[in-house]
């Protein structure tokens, strides 16, 4: 079966909103339970990482490229580059790497 | 905390001031989103879509991890039923980030600022508006977002049109940027913490062994993703309790 590319943007649209408009307008007090709030602080980090390995190091042209930037990418991050500096690390050693090897 | 700070009344008169402040914030945000979107749009393409289509993405979305997985789901022909449950668990920290908010909204400020604002929850607007003390300006916010997410959709549409006219090498290239801003946000909280330095590797091998195990292998990508996730965070929480950290973190480095 195919699917409607609308329809798809249209049910992520609305769940996306839906998370970021429930807690605004109608949660008013903090959340007590600590396993839902341990669950709610790692969720993101572990929702990413899953999500950066091993597709990273699948993404480019060659395995070596792919790992060097994840390499690099972690490095930079380390040591406190931000959102623009990592990406550009990644990108820049995959570009010269699959130039020069 | 901070509902109690006396608020000075000149804010209802700076809406100007602080609508320009926001747009000098939004600079640097919407130059990284520019080149992160970009990549994004290359992999819209890739699945398929059109510019018109890769502006929508970004302008209904204005998440990197949401609608990467998103596009992931379009190219694989999911159920919108695993678009649903994807979206909901690649954007869940917006839940906690809206909740932040919540806890430093004006109890005057008006639904229509609360829901214009929420619309707009993105890692980086959501840490410069939390990042000013007080309560939270709704003007400096717009500000910033008049910047950032043109930059956001717009880089999103012009990469599904200059994707293919870019050398492949120059592709492969930009193909990571979207994994190098996710180490961005994932590497300093492990550098912070040891429990998610050590999730952040059992994440990692995790993720590889789900995708060459028989069976797991065959669940579509999203699936796997909820599952890791879900299993992972859960485990996390019922062994290493975030406690404290888990509310000081999220409004100090999100």
């Amino acid at each position: 079966m195919t699917h409607n590319i609308y329809l798809y943007l249209l049910v992520m649209a609305a769940v996306t909103y839906a998370i970021r408009v429930a807690p605004m307008t109608l949660l008013r007090k903090p959340i007590t339970s600590p396993f839902i709030r341990s669950f709610l602080y790692y969720v993101p980090y572990v929702t990413l990482a899953v999500m950066t390995f091993p597709a990273m190091v699948n993404a480019t042209q060659t395995l070596l490229s792919g790992v060097a930037a994840l390499i690099v990418g972690v490095a930079v991050a380390w040591f406190g580059g931000g959102l623009f500096p990592v990406a550009a690390a990644c990108c820049v050693t995959v570009y010269a790497l699959e130039l020069f090897v | 905390m901070s509902l109690t700070r006396p608020e000075p009344r000149k804010i209802i008169l700076s809406r100007r001031v602080l609508f320009l402040q926001g747009l000098k914030a939004g600079v640097p945000i919407g130059l990284g989103y520019f080149a992160v979107s970009f990549s994004l749009g290359i992999a819209a393409k890739s699945a398929g879509f059109n510019a018109f289509q890769g502006l929508l993405i970004s302008f209904l979305g204005h998440a990197s991890a949401g609608e990467y997985a998103a596009i992931t789901l379009i190219a694989a022909n999911a159920a919108y039923w695993e678009m649903a449950l994807v979206t909901l668990i690649a954007n869940a920290r917006y839940l906690l980030m809206s909740f932040a908010m919540s806890q430093r909204m004006s109890p005057a400020s008006s639904l229509r600022h609360r829901l214009l604002m929420s619309y707009f929850i993105t890692d980086e607007l959501f840490a410069v508006t939390i990042g000013r003390p007080g309560f939270l300006k709704p003007y400096y916010m717009y500000g910033a977002i008049c910047v950032a997410s043109p930059c956001w959709a717009v880089g999103t549409a012009l990469g599904v049109v200059a994707g293919q006219l870019l050398p492949i090498s120059v592709v492969s290239a930009l193909s990571v940027a979207l994994y190098g801003m996710f180490l961005a946000v994932i590497i300093p909280a492990a550098k912070k913490d040891k429990v998610v330095a050590g999730l952040v590797l059992c994440s990692f091998l995790a993720s590889w062994a789900a995708g060459v195990i028989p069976g797991v292998s065959a669940l579509s990508e999203g699936i796997r993703t909820i599952i890791l996730t879900v299993v992972i965070s859960a485990a996390a929480a019922f062994f290493f309790p975030a406690g404290a950290k888990a509310r000081t973190e999220e409004e100090a480095d999100t």
